[in-house]
């Protein structure tokens, strides 16, 4: 979709500049006169929301790093003492612990619009790949931070993760003790994760700019999954970036910041875990550890499997599989057979898909309560075989039913072009495959 | 001098001069590459002020019979217990069989010996065991609250492994018995935990 650029610079200074260093050139070509597909709807403006979130928490992170104390001894109280003395340190500190659950919300919700709208099938497989890298790039990210203010749920959150790399047969416990730092998780670990985590979200940036530059590339797919069309056909598909698309996420960034408000300055703690408010202590765990609710459907997968599976003892067997759950998103673009992008042309998988979403948040669910009590309250039916029953149909999807579906699925007729899915005129309807 | 000429335009009798170079530069470089990498890795590990705190001592004259208390010790939690002669007969009289985890985990003496209780102590009454749970670390409760789990000694209510009065793991996701800290007596009341190798040799640990 990148054409020949159209930028014209107008300026002395701005022709002087263009012919030694074109960034304005990079960026009229890239979000302003950009072509766009016409029809992209709101599932489409998480990308510029993330982008946001990403500097919010790069800025407020920034500014915090200027009061917190990476020391067992100080950590926690200089966390208290953000919240209560420094000034407005009451508001960057929400902005920064909700600004991680809210950034995980975009993120979720821009990974669940590409795999409805198949945003990772060719020629996007790289796109997608680089967005995976982001994600678990995020991933360490908030469980570092989360280690940080030193709390009850920071210190055995960080002992039970830590303790999973253990589960690696001959390195594990080798691993576990070069992650420490020392015997357990302690002073070497508080600073060691207060260093990371003020890195990773630079190595973020960087990992965006290239997945920006995977889009620019292709262009945006969109939710009629057809590709624009080529030659003077593809104007009457398209719309300039600017100011279609930077007023539509704009409006989008306004409606999600004023939600994100709603937390920072009325909810501050709401999805925080009371025992973080209670200093780490090693000699105590509380009754019930839980990771933060972004981690909870992975947290449920790990826990699913308690018994052996041949040689693999069930805990290194939950953890295989918990990362299992994210490294099949890497090779998810070869899994899914069918050449028909949106799954509003694919009346069955289409169901999947919404079982999908389902599982994912019932598996959160089940990641959040104890694994032997009942659901709903239903004798026998503890949350632990739920749980099974998820991560069963979680791998499915991937491994089953978008490899099957693609070959056994007649896929309803689609428009014959963008321009025609928005603009009503489907004559030239493309016949179903 | 044809030789010389053969290597400039590659297809003479002497090409593995130039390839000799190339793939002792390309070595040299990989090798040097890895010798910079390393420090930067083992930086992480743990430092020599924190190797060097491995060691503590705990009075235990004022343990009781039947009580028991917690220790820090290298940042973690070790639990000794004065255990009562019933005790100590209910943790001998198990078959190895019945156990998950026939190995002691006993840092004293040699990998792969039976998980005998008498493989676990140095003496009978005082038990010494790590207090992390072996499934993902947390800190088992104890008979001490009246939440010993099945074996009314230690539970660990993450993930409800139970352990017996040996702290041997009997049921439950946790995959080895509660480890024996490397220790030995210094006195009839001291116990010092973290030997080096002098005191290692003379703490008096056999294979039972």
């Amino acid at each position: 979709m990148s054409g020949p650029s159209t930028y014209e610079p107008k300026t002395g200074f701005t022709k002087w500049l263009d012919s030694r260093l074109p960034i304005i050139r990079l960026g009229w070509d890239s979000f302003v006169d950009f072509p766009t597909p016409r029809n992209l709807n709101y599932w489409w403006t998480f990308g510029g929301i993330l982008a946001i979130f990403l500097m919010i928490q790069i800025v407020t992170g920034i500014v915090l790093a200027m009061h917190y104390v990476p020391h067992e001894a100080y950590a926690f109280d200089s966390v208290e003492r953000i919240r209560r003395d420094v000034n407005f340190g009451w508001m960057i500190q929400s902005m920064h612990a909700n600004g991680a659950a809210f950034f995980f919300v975009a993120v979720y919700l821009h990974m669940f619009r590409g795999l409805y709208y198949g945003s990772y099938k060719a020629p996007r497989e790289v796109l997608w790949i680089l967005g995976v890298v982001i994600y678990l790039l995020m991933m360490a990210t908030a469980f570092m931070g989360y280690v940080l203010p030193w709390g009850q749920m920071s210190y055995w959150g960080a002992i039970v993760i830590t303790n999973l790399i253990g589960a690696l047969p001959f390195v594990g416990d080798a691993i576990r003790e070069w992650l420490w730092g020392g015997f357990s998780v302690g002073q070497a670990t508080l600073n060691r994760f207060f260093s990371l985590h003020y890195l990773l979200p630079f190595v973020i940036a960087g990992v965006v700019g290239l997945h920006i530059w995977a889009l620019h590339v292709p262009g945006n797919g969109n939710p009629v999954g057809l590709d624009v069309r080529g030659g003077d056909d593809g104007k009457k598909d398209t719309l300039p970036f600017h100011p279609y698309y930077t007023v539509k996420d704009g409006f989008a960034i306004l409606v999600y910041l004023m939600v994100f408000c709603v937390f920072v300055f009325f909810l501050p703690t709401v999805l925080g875990h009371a025992d973080n408010f209670i200093e780490a202590n090693p000699l105590s765990t509380p009754a019930h550890i839980v990771p933060e609710w972004y981690f909870l459907p992975f947290y449920a997968i790990l826990r699913a499997i308690t018994f052996d599976i041949g040689p693999i003892d069930a805990k290194l067997g939950g953890v295989l599989l918990m990362f299992g759950a994210i490294a099949i998103l890497f090779v998810l673009p070869w899994l899914d057979t069918s050449k028909v992008r949106s799954m509003r042309y694919r009346p069955l998988t289409r169901w999947f898909f919404i079982f999908f979403v389902l599982a994912c948040f019932g598996l959160g669910w089940c990641g959040a309560k104890n694994p032997d009590d009942y659901v709903l309250g239903i004798e026998g039916f503890k949350f632990l075989y739920f749980g099974q029953f998820l991560t069963l149909y979680y791998f499915a999807y991937f491994l089953v039913v978008l490899p099957v579906m693609g070959i056994v699925e007649k896929p309803k007729e689609r428009p014959a072009s963008i321009e025609a899915a928005v603009l009503g005129n489907n004559t030239n309807a493309q016949p179903a495959e | 001098m044809t030789e010389e000429n053969g290597a400039l335009d590659g297809h003479g009798e002497e090409p593995s001069r130039r390839d000799f170079i190339y793939i002792a530069a390309g070595g040299a470089t990989a090798v040097g590459g890895g010798l910079v990498i390393w420090p930067f890795i083992d930086q992480m590990n743990p430092a020599a002020d924190t190797l060097a705190l491995g060691s503590i001592r705990v009075d235990i004259s004022q343990l009781l019979p039947g009580s028991e208390m917690t220790v820090m010790w290298r940042g973690a939690p070790v639990f000794i217990r004065h255990r009562t002669e019933d005790e100590v007969a209910e943790a001998r009289d198990v078959e190895l069989s019945a156990l998950p985890d026939e190995d002691a985990r006993n840092e004293n003496l040699p990998d792969g010996t039976p998980a005998l209780d008498a493989n676990r102590v140095l003496r009978p009454e005082f038990l010494i065991v790590k207090g992390n749970c072996t499934h993902l670390g947390c800190v088992p409760t104890s008979q001490e609250t009246n939440a010993g789990g099945e074996y009314n000694a230690w539970y660990c209510p993450c993930h409800g492994s139970h352990y017996d009065k040996s702290a041997r793991i009997r049921r439950g996701p946790a995959p080895e018995n509660l480890p024996v800290p490397d220790y030995f007596f210094e006195s009839e009341t001291t116990v010092k935990i973290g030997l080096n190798d002098e005191e290692r040799a003379n703490s008096g640990w056999a294979v039972a």
